[in-house]
């Protein structure tokens, strides 16, 4: 009688079903959903967008590695790949990319930028468009004439990237510095915006 | 306690789930029954007290969906002779033929043992984390709606 049993295990693939199933849940699920996600292609590679209904939340580089793990983490495991709440800033950033757009306006949530590094990247957010500036002068700007080497690290931990502009902050003395999404990705900006030759 | 995002559980079980329920409710409500497991899982999942065993949690949330359908609608009548062809033309309805007919009319456990046995693959422990009872209480709805099953293929 293992007939019936085969009968039984014998289903099909239900694959395709699920995956549009799936799909609509996401559409579906809106307010439920505590962080959306999407990742867009850019001359810098691709890039995970992540936004709270308050706003833009994360910017992700292709070689970080567990952005959204660290966001189920440190504000809801609620994630679900959500494009509709990140129109604005892919647009935004398409446009940046295309060298057609020199700031910002979609709403940023800043729950992940607490006390100094606010204020850092606060001045850092002051640096114009094809400009630079150095460690030391953000922090002087920031009120913390001393914390130049704070400032980078400071920068190196924005959630942000891009959109909030740590690129645009050099060493003093006038080396590149770090950058979260590598050297390469820093000069490739600094190109674009025309800082750089 | 780390829970992962919601997505990747979307991913790795939204297919095992949709399996379960089809079998379990047929094709017509696979649908409703996917939405109504997920939304209820989402929903709870900050608050969700193992991370360990996510899958089973998410099987347990579709066996009480599973349930709530068939409260909710009657009990399809088994059919004498030939079964209807319920096929819409856009993929062979298997879940709407004959033998799934009437494993979804079996009561609730042994359905659902069933179901998480032959078309899950989950093992007999697993499935008792799932509809609440014992490894040999498992074994034991799964094996009594074989007998039901063939009893009823008989006749």
């Amino acid at each position: 009688m293992n007939d019936l049993k085969t009968l039984l295990s014998d289903i099909g693939d239900l694959g395709d079903a699920a995956e549009s199933a799936a799909g609509r849940f996401a559409q579906q699920a809106g307010e439920l959903v505590d962080i959306a996600f999407m990742t867009i292609d850019s001359p810098i590679g691709d890039l995970v967008l992540a936004a709270t209904a308050t706003g833009l939340v994360r910017i992700g580089f292709d070689n970080e590695t567990g952005v959204l793990e660290e966001l189920a983490e440190r504000i809801s495991p609620r994630i679900l790949e959500y494009p509709a709440r990140l129109e604005q800033s892919r647009r935004e950033l398409d446009e940046y990319f295309m060298g057609r757009r020199e700031s910002f306006d979609m709403p940023l949530d800043k729950r992940l930028i607490a006390g100094f590094r606010r204020e850092i990247l606060s001045a850092t957010a002051k640096i114009p468009y094809g400009g630079v500036s150095t460690y030391q002068e953000v922090a002087r700007k920031a009120g913390r004439p001393k914390g130049a080497r704070a400032a980078g690290q400071a920068l190196g931990g924005n959630p942000i990237p891009v959109v909030i502009p740590c690129h645009r902050g050099l060493r003093t003395g006038g080396g590149m510095g770090g950058y979260a999404g590598g050297t390469d990705r820093k000069e490739y900006l600094l190109r674009l915006e025309g800082a750089l030759r | 306690m780390k829970l992962p995002p919601f997505q990747e559980l979307l991913d790795a079980h939204r297919e095992d789930v949709y399996r379960f329920l089809a079998a379990s409710v047929g094709s017509n409500d696979v649908e409703d029954c996917f939405q109504e497991t997920f939304m209820a899982a989402l929903s709870a999942y900050p608050k969700v007290a193992e991370a360990t065993n996510l899958r089973g949690w998410l099987f347990t949330i579709a066996h009480h969906k599973a349930i709530d359908l068939h409260r909710r609608r009657k009990r399809p009548e088994i059919p004498s002779g030939d079964f209807p062809d319920l096929s819409t033309g856009i993929e062979p309805e298997l879940f709407d033929r004959d033998l799934w007919i009437r494993v979804q009319a079996l009561p609730a456990k042994q359905r659902s043992a069933i179901v998480l046995r032959f078309v899950d693959d989950l093992a007999y422990r697993t499935i008792g984390e799932v509809i609440g009872c014992s490894e040999s209480a498992a074994r034991q709805n799964v094996r009594a709606g074989l007998a039901r099953l063939r009893e009823e293929i008989k006749e």
